[in-house]
This record gives C-alpha cells, sequence and structure tokens, in this order.
C-alpha cells in the first residue's frame, strides 16, 4: 500500500479542487462527439477543461436549452455565449436515450456496486428525508456512460447500500438483463479524497488512485464498504501546465472551486 | 370560431375533487401559478397531481389538497428541493409515484397517443420498479426478445398549462427557450386549459414570435385563461425571470407553522389581483 501524504500546499502546488476537476476532466477522455453533462464544480470545470484540450469534439450545453460554442468561464454572462443548437428537454431525451451523452452527475449516496442515490433517504414508503427525486438517473445509467462525483466523501456517502437505488450499478443491471447492461457504464465515481471505477471482476468498486495529501487508511476510514485496493495505489495524476493556466485564469479566476472542496 | 375564454374560478369550477390534474412547466419555470393559487382558494381536494414538480407541488401539499404525487423530481432549481413536499413525504401525507423523468414523458405521450404503455430501457435495474409494483415490463416481440419497462399511459382528467401568449380561441404561444413537456400534457388530458400573460389577436402572433413558438394549437384546448404574472415567481421568459427573492421568502416560511400562516394570510388566502399587489408581480 502506498500512500502520498503531501503537504496540500505543495510540492506539487496543486490544490485539492485541482485535482478533482483533471480527474473530472479525464472522464470525457477518448470520448469523440458526445454531450457532456455534468453536475457540480469540478465536473463543470473538468468537461470545459476537457473540450479545451484532448477532446476538441466535446458538445457543451448552456445550462438551459443550448448547445454553445467553445467553453466558457464558470458563470459566465449567457449573453457571451454562441449557442450552436437548440437543445430542449424533450431533445435532451432524445440524446440520452440514442446514447450520445457522457454524464458526471452527483450522488447523496453511492455504493459498493454502483448503486447512486437522489431520491430518499431511509424507508421510501415513508422517508426520514425525501431529497429531490430519482430524476433521469434511472434512465441515464442504462443508456449512456455516468460518472458520479461527490464531493463529501465520508461513511454516510458512501454506503454499503444505498436506500433507494435511483442510478443503477452493476449488479442490479446485471440483475434485470442484457437490455439493462447494453449500453450500461458506471466509468468512474470522483470524491474529494480520491477516484474510484469499477474495474474489477465482480465489478465492485476499486480506488484508482489517491489525491494527493490524501492517505489511503483516510479514504477506507471514510468509506462505509470495503474497496477493492489494488497493491499500488497511485497519486492522481497531476494537471499539465496548459491545464492548470486554464482553470486558474481562464475558466475559473474567481476561484469558485475552493468553495466547494477545500484543501 | 369558439371563444374559449375563461375566468380563474370558471377554470376551478371545471375541476372536481379527486381528479388527475396535470400541471405544466418544470421545476420553478413557467408553472401556471396563478391557476395553482386559485385552486389553493377552493374546496377543492384528494388531487392527485402529475407533474415536473416545482412549487406549484408544494404550495398544493401545503394546502392539504393533494392525496398523491406523480413525479421524476420536485425541485425550485436554485433552491434543490421543496420544504412543504418533503415535508408531506415525511410526514406521510401523500402517497406518491416516483419515476424517472424520461419515463414521465413517454407516460404522458401514451395517453396523448391513445395507446396502453410506451417501453423504454428507463426504470430497468433501478427501484423505481420497487417502489411502484404496478409497473410492468414488456419482452421485445421482434428478434432481440429484450426486456423493457412499459410505462404505462399517465391519463389526466384535466391539465393546466402557462404560456406568453394565446388567442381567445385556445392556441398558445411560448416564447422562451424550451416548451418543456406542455403541449403533450394538455394531449394526455380529458379536459385541457392554458392560462397566459396576455391574450393578443390571433393576428398579432406572428409579430411576437417564430412560427415554432406557436407550439399549442386550439386543437389542444378547451379554455383560455388570461392572467398577467400568472406564472409568478416562476420563470417565464422572456417576460420575467424567476423572483428568487420570493422564492426564497417561501422557502423561509416554510419552516415555522406560524410564519407559515402569515405567509398564507398575505399572500394565498386573497385573490389573484391582491396577491400581484401584495407581491408586486413579476420584475
Amino acid at each position: 500500500m502506498t500512500d502520498h501524504p503531501t503537504d496540500p500546499a505543495g510540492p506539487t502546488g496543486v490544490s485539492r479542487s485541482e485535482f478533482c476537476a483533471v480527474a473530472c476532466a479525464d472522464v470525457f477522455l477518448g470520448d469523440g462527439e458526445v454531450m457532456a453533462s455534468a453536475f457540480g464544480t469540478a465536473p463543470a470545470l473538468g468537461a470545459r477543461l476537457a473540450r479545451l484540450t484532448f477532446a476538441p469534439d466535446l458538445v457543451l450545453t448552456d445550462g438551459d436549452a443550448a448547445l454553445i460554442v467553445g467553453a466558457p468561464p464558470l458563470g459566465a454572462d449567457p449573453s457571451s455565449l454562441v449557442i450552436e443548437s437548440h437543445m430542449p428537454y424533450r431533445k435532451v431525451f432524445d440524446v440520452v436515450w440514442s446514447g450520445r451523452r457522457n454524464l458526471i452527475m452527483m450522488a447523496s449516496q453511492i455504493d459498493r456496486t454502483g448503486n447512486q442515490n437522489i431520491s430518499a433517504i431511509g424507508d421510501w414508503a415513508r422517508p426520514r428525508a425525501q431529497l429531490v427525486g430519482v430524476r433521469g438517473a434511472p434512465g441515464n445509467t442504462v443508456n449512456h456512460s455516468t460518472s458520479y462525483w461527490v464531493p463529501n466523501h465520508s461513511t454516510r456517502s458512501f454506503v454499503e447500500e444505498v436506500d433507494v437505488v435511483s442510478g443503477v450499478g452493476y449488479q442490479r443491471a446485471a440483475e434485470a438483463g442484457p437490455a439493462a447492461t447494453r449500453f450500461h457504464e458506471i466509468r468512474r465515481v470522483i470524491s474529494n479524497l480520491g477516484v474510484f471505477d469499477f474495474d474489477t471482476p465482480e465489478r465492485t468498486m476499486r480506488l484508482r488512485s489517491v489525491h494527493p495529501g490524501v492517505t489511503v487508511d483516510e479514504i477506507i476510514a471514510s468509506t462505509g464498504f470495503e474497496l477493492v485496493i489494488p497493491p499500488d495505489v497511485p497519486p492522481t495524476r497531476l494537471p499539465t501546465p496548459v491545464e492548470l493556466d486554464l482553470i486558474r485564469t481562464v475558466l475559473d479566476p474567481r476561484g469558485t472551486r475552493d468553495r466547494e472542496v477545500r484543501t | 370560431m369558439t371563444d374559449k375564454t375563461l375566468t380563474l374560478d370558471d377554470l376551478v369550477g371545471e375541476l372536481r375533487s379527486g381528479m388527475t390534474l396535470g400541471i405544466g412547466g418544470w421545476g420553478s419555470r413557467r408553472k401556471p401559478m396563478a391557476a395553482v393559487r386559485a385552486i389553493l382558494r377552493s374546496d377543492l381536494t384528494d388531487l392527485t397531481v402529475v407533474s415536473y414538480g416545482g412549487p406549484d407541488v408544494g404550495l398544493l401539499c401545503a394546502a392539504g389538497k393533494v392525496s398523491k404525487v406523480v413525479y421524476g423530481f420536485v425541485t425550485l432549481d436554485s433552491i434543490p428541493t421543496d420544504p412543504h413536499f418533503k415535508a408531506a413525504r415525511q410526514n406521510g401525507r401523500v402517497t406518491s409515484m416516483e419515476i424517472d423523468e424520461g419515463m414521465f414523458y413517454l407516460g404522458l405521450l401514451a395517453a396523448a397517443q391513445r395507446v396502453p404503455f410506451l417501453p423504454t430501457r428507463a426504470g430497468l435495474g433501478s427501484d423505481v420498479l420497487t417502489m411502484n409494483p404496478s409497473l410492468r415490463t414488456v419482452t421485445s416481440p421482434y428478434d432481440d426478445g429484450e426486456v423493457l419497462v412499459a410505462v404505462p399511459a399517465l391519463r389526466l382528467d384535466a391539465a393546466v398549462v402557462h404560456v406568453n401568449r394565446a388567442d381567445r380561441n385556445g392556441s398558445g404561444q411560448i416564447l422562451g427557450p424550451d416548451t418543456f413537456f406542455d403541449d403533450i400534457f394538455l394531449g394526455a388530458a380529458e379536459r385541457r386549459f392554458v392560462t397566459t400573460e396576455r391574450i393578443i389577436g390571433t393576428e398579432q402572433f406572428a409579430s411576437e414570435g417564430p412560427l415554432q413558438s406557436l407550439c399549442i394549437s386550439r386543437l389542444l384546448t378547451d379554455g383560455v385563461v388570461e392572467t398577467p404574472g400568472g406564472a409568478h415567481f416562476t420563470a417565464c421568459v422572456p417576460d420575467y425571470r424567476r423572483d428568487e427573492e420570493f422564492q426564497r421568502s417561501y422557502v423561509a416560511a416554510a419552516a415555522e407553522p406560524d410564519l407559515w400562516s402569515a405567509f398564507s394570510a398575505e399572500y394565498l388566502e386573497v385573490s389573484e389581483a391582491e396577491y400581484q399587489k401584495a407581491t408586486g408581480g413579476p420584475r
């Protein structure tokens, strides 16, 4: 087991939120011309970073009803955006069901086999806490690649079994049959502590990389189930100088990212 | 041509307790709030509300008008959840059918197309199927043999949507960037109502927006009501944006029964004209 207890401020000089943004960007590697949807600050930053670097054909939305050219800074004035196509909700479903989409959504709970919950905490019939609802998570997960962003990694968010399966994980998809597994992929889970995937024989969650400044033991202690921990866990990759400059001077000069994830 | 203009009272008079009511818009956007407020003032009860939920659902739950909610989400957009809907669910005051938001679309579409169901992958493997045991799957009759979710038609007794412009005959014009699913709500309903910021002459439509903005034909409407500011406090672009300040006060008032009584007395137990005056209306 390799730990990477780096000083938060350096030696790399890269903040935790910047590692998260780059880890989110890598979700879009190799996808070509698909619609990126990204919820949360690090995912929004990641999608834009990917678009400006290794994924030039990625299609971004204005968060409302349009597809836009380029990758604007976070919080850009809507009137400054160049619109290339109309994307009202009805057409979003066309895209979802065609599979031409790659999504990073948030998870109130996520479990070992990749089930996600944004519906309710407790018994669904009379929940302890009603959340927003399953939204599009059931349909998204069986139609196109989906990843999750959890900015508050803890035993409350990383649980043995989620209370309400909203986004479908590997085991549930397999149980539902070939129509559910055909286009199903939970590509990554990115948290404020590390990056995870399901590249294991049983398709259970594996620690893929540790953000510098975090230890593997810290991740194990913050996770409510048994993670697959490879013998040698690499650190989450550093942003390239170009990426770091894009994050800091172009996409998020006001440092919105540091309000979501503190170093 | 038939003049379909109604008053808000006429509209509410067409509804009955126990009905399944579809409400157009999405989240806290272009909701027929004047019609919702009129329902709050009525003695209607036991409604099944079918909605891409926003404060319409919250207000109707707070007033005890609802026995069941059919939804994929209930959100205020800039505020993630609606406090009244949360409370109603957590106190067990409403039953619910929570489904994927794409399934919701297909359910309305099936009703509008008069077919019993439409197939989709959405829902497979998720707790949508375990939470709603009445949902069934269907096996493709073709060689693939795929087993898909059969989303049942979501038939509505009545539906109400809010649009930017309409004429007296019931044609509606949506000038904002997204028509959401309003025409399908109307298509899925037995009785179909459109509320509008402004009733204009049919010949004026062309100068208001492009042909595609005329997305609700009179084939889909039984009644039209002019309600300026009728989507307040939700967004109704380009006429007005969401009144974020008022929405925050709506959420804050939900925190304590006393606060809610005061909010209700000031803004809800009053006529629509008084509501518009008290809130200052859309800005």
